[in-house]
């Protein structure tokens, strides 16, 4: 098996992986690092598909490449938002629950 | 010799992932996720990436690690109300059903790729010595789809604000995070005066050397963002006003000076962010010099997240 579909299997399962704990971890910030996990097996797959654009002398197709760049930036701006809001939401709720308050009558 | 060593890594970075979700203590999980985003980065140098793996180590492993600790930290009462709030059998059924479901069809895909490759390599390498730079991914980056780098740098511009407005009233405009207090003659102090001249030196030289090799504007203005929190939190250095103009005025000038180029092109080469002959590298240059403090500043104040004392109200 060739390095880029070993790889792209591998970000098959991460994929899978982030996705069980994004729904089954009850804390949010779990569900972030899932989700987190989601993302780089999706980077990764997206990278392995760049590595089998491999043409004209170079290693890889570049353009792919440079997305992912611009992706992983991108991820941390989001992470770092979810982060705020959720301190933000611990702050002010004083829990980091995410389930329905129980009716108050 | 590569395969088993690429099998060696898939192995561990799947171990490593299962291990990060159910993992009991959120802490552990962090700092499984920190090793993950460093182990991603030896797949992205399998993959002839190493434009990538070095964003990767730095922003997916070490920035990303490092606010997540800093959450950790401050979440600890609210683990163990989580706990009791897990998830039941039947909910976790599906998910796992749902998780194999998404990967089957993904493997599917995966499978039946299509012959010949598509790929854009042959477009780029014929165009790249119009750039001027020798880096494809710089190039891709900078002058083939500048309009993703432009959008990116406006997001990371929305994503502060974002992060800003969650400020309570009374601390609009002030100091975000702690005032961090260090042994002045301890290791943490000792190491923040050490490295930041090192840092700077290396991430001016990733900076410059993207042009030509891997490296680039985004490596570059993480070191320069990890030194700037270093000698915060050894105490040598408080958090920056957010109300600074000088402050403010650093971050937009990226997106400012790089929409400048792009409707310059409008008049002299026919197309918004389009280059005129002969003058793509001075302008490339031109966008990454102003980009760097932009990208600095707004890694570093997003760690630092919002602003919490010392507001003007």
């Amino acid at each position: 098996m060739s390095v880029e579909t070993l790889f792209a299997l591998t970000a098959c399962v991460l994929v899978g992986i982030g996705l069980y704990g994004l729904i089954a971890q009850p804390h949010p910030l779990r569900k972030l690092i899932a989700f987190n996990i989601m993302g780089s097996g999706v980077f990764v797959l997206f990278g392995a598909l760049a590595k089998r654009g491999a043409a004209a002398g170079l290693p890889a197709d570049p353009v792919p490449q440079a997305l992912l760049i611009t992706a992983i930036v991108v991820a941390f701006a989001a992470t770092a938002v979810t982060v705020a809001l959720l301190l933000r939401l611990i702050e002010s709720t004083g829990s980091a629950s995410l389930a329905e308050p129980p009716a108050q009558d | 010799m590569t395969t088993v060593a690429s099998g060696a890594v898939v192995l561990l970075l799947l171990w490593l992932a299962l291990w990060t979700v159910v993992a009991r203590d959120a802490f552990l999980a962090v700092a499984g996720f920190v090793v993950y985003g460093l182990l991603l980065a030896l797949v992205w140098v399998r993959l002839a990436g190493i434009d990538v793996a070095l964003t990767e180590a730095a922003i997916g492993g070490g920035l990303t690690g490092a606010l997540l600790l800093g959450a950790v930290g401050r979440l600890r009462g609210t683990e163990s109300a989580a706990a009791t709030e897990i998830a039941g059998v039947g909910t976790r059924a599906v998910a796992a059903l749902l998780a194999v479901g998404v990967t089957a069809a993904l493997v599917l895909g995966v499978l039946m790729l299509p012959e010949p490759v598509p790929t854009l390599a042959p477009l780029v390498v014929p165009n790249l010595p119009a750039t001027g730079v020798a880096n494809p991914i710089t190039g891709v980056l900078l002058a083939f789809r500048a309009l993703d780098t432009l959008l990116e740098a406006i997001v990371l511009v929305i994503a502060l604000i974002g992060v800003w407005s969650f400020a309570p009233d009374r601390a609009w405009g002030g100091r975000p995070g702690p005032h961090y207090q260090a042994d002045p003659d301890g290791i943490l102090a000792y190491l923040a005066r050490l490295l930041p001249p090192l840092g700077i030196v290396i991430g001016l030289y990733l900076f410059w050397a993207g042009a030509d090799h891997p490296g680039g504007k985004f490596q570059a203005a993480t070191i320069l963002a990890a030194m700037w929190m270093l000698v915060q939190m050894a105490g040598l250095a408080d958090s920056p006003r957010t109300d600074h103009r000088g402050l403010r005025a650093g971050i937009v000038i990226g997106p400012l000076a790089f929409i400048a180029v792009g409707v310059l092109g409008l008049w002299t080469a026919g197309a918004f962010l389009a280059y005129p002959e002969g003058w793509a590298k001075p302008l490339i240059v031109v966008i990454e010099v102003a980009l760097l403090p932009t990208l600095t500043l707004v890694l570093a104040l997003l760690m630092n997240g919002p602003p919490s004392r010392g507001g003007t109200r």
